[in-house]
């Protein structure tokens, strides 16, 4: 299946911003995340299609996984 | 700051200022300080811009020390914009140098009569108040300009444009940044235009001569103060993200969570947003020579803003932040940072408030007074604010009146002042602190973002209803204290997360006044302000009724998670019920 992953701040240094990728059919974030060599204790925000989910969320065919570091500001 | 200074600017044969015992305000600042002064001594009733209404400038409890993080200042008054009590605060080097001449508070009361305008200056040696006709409808970049040419380098200058001194609803009162720049703004809620009723157009305050304020317990102190910036420097937040990208690191989060308001709150995503994220902003401030990274008073270890330069390499202004640029951005449709930047400082110069400007523009283009996207127009709208044009002054008091005026149905205020950059269908936690803040919609009053969206101090589902009330009441609660502390509330981040950084903040506190101050006090505290806040509203006939969100947030589910606002009337009821 084919999901699109997007990159934000500190986690697009030396990777992506954004990429489209093939992967097997329910691959789950926390897979996608060690791929990229992002540690898990790293992770801020983890959006699938605009809504929060866990490590343990498995993807479906068309997604955008969206992953950020811990930020803030206001 | 063991002395308030007092002002009638009415009185018979020109202002009169008398010093008095801080009194019972002792060991308080900041935000407790003007709203527990203007509670006990503002009629609720008054008009914003009459001479019963009062202007209290005070530097948080730790302004003026050696520790980090402590130069926000606090403006209180009777809102011309809401009607309610407000504090604005802001950075800048103000607090700080005030709170090294000794005040705990300024009070500025009565109103003058005639035209002259005037100018107060202080130093160790006194107050110094006289007329300077010179300064008239002077913006606060020329005016500050002007001022160094007679007072130097050395002193902090707090300004009005010409929109304070017209009395615009969304005027607001500027401080200089270390490098003298007018871009520190006490913005919401119009108290640029209470200054402007007073006619003070600048206070200029000089500090020279004088040290840093001493601590009861100054090995203590200096212990505390290194345990705080350790912290700050160690969590995520403050110590990597808000200095690399500034708050702006929101637009790509709130977009990809579908809770960026866009053309004026019709949809959650904005196509465009990444063009004007925090990523692309500090990728350009950097290539034209500017920086992504810069304090806005002495002493700030976070420095979450920067400087944005045009193509040429010359200083436009200073970094936009997140919600200046949503409100001039994505809410208007606008994707070009360059034109953002030009509107901030335009905003900055005639001295209003990005937030309630920006929201204001994109209410202008739901009237059709211009097309969503067009910057060039947008410029030309605020352009009408600095000439002071009917049209000017209608757009310069802000969304509530602007909407009034042409006619538009779905304006984004509460208690009349702007909502800015998160939308509460899809995080409802901040619709709860939007409606019942005791000062009209402002994210900062309670920012459930963090735990809604950021997931930071918790996790709480933004789309559900589930918990927001409580975490709103704790977030008042916490925000209230910490405005009162002057500390910048973007500690709360690594204070929410790390105990030990929040036992640093106590042990500071402790410290300083030498005393015993637990996490149960800080909540007293807090609550002691929202409760004078909350008495000075009722009085001035504000009810549970007007602690709601406007209709359409209610009944216009927004894409993409088409939700509308869900929390019930008889839940609001109790937020302030501890």
């Amino acid at each position: 299946m084919r999901v699109t992953v997007k990159l934000f701040a500190t986690f697009r240094n030396n990777r992506f911003e954004i990429e489209d990728r093939e992967c097997p059919e329910g691959t789950m974030v926390g897979e996608i995340v060690d791929g990229l060599g992002i540690s898990r204790h790293e992770l801020g925000i983890i959006l699938v299609n605009s809504r929060h989910v866990s490590v343990e969320h498995a993807l479906s065919e068309g997604d955008t996984l969206a992953l950020f570091p811990l930020v803030g500001g206001g | 700051m063991d002395k308030i200074l007092r002002i009638d600017m009415g009185a018979q044969g020109g202002p009169k200022m008398t010093t008095e015992p801080v009194g019972e305000y002792l060991g308080l600042g900041g935000r407790a300080t003007t709203s527990l002064i203007v509670n006990k001594e503002v009629h609720p009733l008054a008009h914003p811009l009459g001479a019963e209404n009062k202007l209290v400038i005070s530097p948080g409890m730790l302004s003026g020390s050696t520790g980090a993080m402590t130069g926000r200042l606090s403006v209180g008054c009777k809102s011309p914009l809401t009607g309610t009590i407000k504090e604005s605060n802001a950075g800048g080097q103000a607090a700080q140098v005030l709170a090294r001449l000794g005040y705990a508070a300024i009070i500025l009361e009565g109103k003058p009569e005639g035209d002259e305008l005037y100018k107060i200056f202080i130093n160790k040696d006194g107050v110094k108040i006289s007329v300077d006709n010179s300064l008239k409808l002077l913006d606060n970049y020329p005016l500050v300009e002007k001022l160094r040419g007679e007072y130097g380098d050395k002193p902090a200058y707090v300004t009005i444009g010409s929109a304070g001194e017209r009395q615009l609803l969304a005027a607001s009162i500027a401080c200089t940044d270390p490098e003298l720049r007018p871009t520190r703004h006490c913005g919401r809620g119009g108290v640029g235009a209470v200054m402007g009723s007073k006619k003070v157009k600048a206070i200029i305050l000089d500090d020279s001569g004088l040290k840093h304020r001493t601590p009861v317990n100054p090995e203590k102190y200096r212990d505390a103060n290194r345990k705080f910036v350790e912290g700050l420097r160690k969590h995520p937040v403050t110590g990597e993200g808000l200095p690399a990208y500034g708050t702006n690191v929101l637009t790509n989060v709130l977009n990809e969570a579908g809770g960026y308001p866009t053309y004026n709150f019709k949809t959650g995503v904005f196509p465009n947003g990444a063009k004007i994220s925090g990523e692309a902003q500090a990728e350009l401030e950097v290539k034209r020579g500017g920086s992504a990274t810069h304090g806005c008073h002495r002493g700030c270890v976070i420095q979450c803003s920067g400087i944005f330069n045009d193509a040429e390499g010359n200083y436009v202004t200073k970094q936009p932040e997140y919600e200046t640029v949503w409100s001039h951005g994505g809410n208007c449709g606008i994707d070009d940072l360059d034109v953002i930047a030009r509107l901030d400082y335009m905003d900055d110069n005639i001295g209003v408030d990005t937030i309630e400007m920006g929201a204001t523009i994109g209410v202008a283009m739901d009237a059709g007074l211009a097309e969503f996207g067009d910057g060039a127009a947008a410029i030309r709208l605020v352009e009408e604010v600095a000439k002071g044009t009917p049209l000017g002054r209608i757009l310069g008091c802000g969304a509530e009146i602007t909407g009034k005026v042409f006619g538009v149905e779905k304006v984004p205020v509460v208690k009349g002042q702007a909502i800015p950059a998160y939308d509460p269908r899809p995080i409802q936690g901040i619709g709860v602190t939007y409606a019942t803040s005791t000062q009209g919609a402002d994210h900062t009053a309670g920012y459930a973002i963090a735990t809604n969206i950021l997931k930071v101090g918790g996790d709480v589902d933004p789309l559900k209803t589930e918990g927001q009330v409580a975490l709103s009441r704790d977030l008042q609660i916490a925000t209230a204290a910490i405005d009162s502390t002057g500390m910048c509330l973007f500690i709360a981040f690594a204070i929410m997360d790390q105990p030990e950084t929040f036992q640093a903040l106590l042990d500071m506190l402790n410290a300083f006044y030498g005393t015993n101050l637990t996490g149960d006090d800080v909540v007293a505290l807090g609550k002691k302000v929202l409760s004078a806040e909350r008495d000075f509203n009722k009085r001035a006939g504000f009810t549970a009724q007007h602690d709601r969100l406007p209709r359409f947030f209610y009944t216009d589910p927004i894409a993409p998670h088409n939700q509308t606002f869900s929390v019930s009337d008889e839940e609001m009821d109790q937020v302030f019920n501890w």
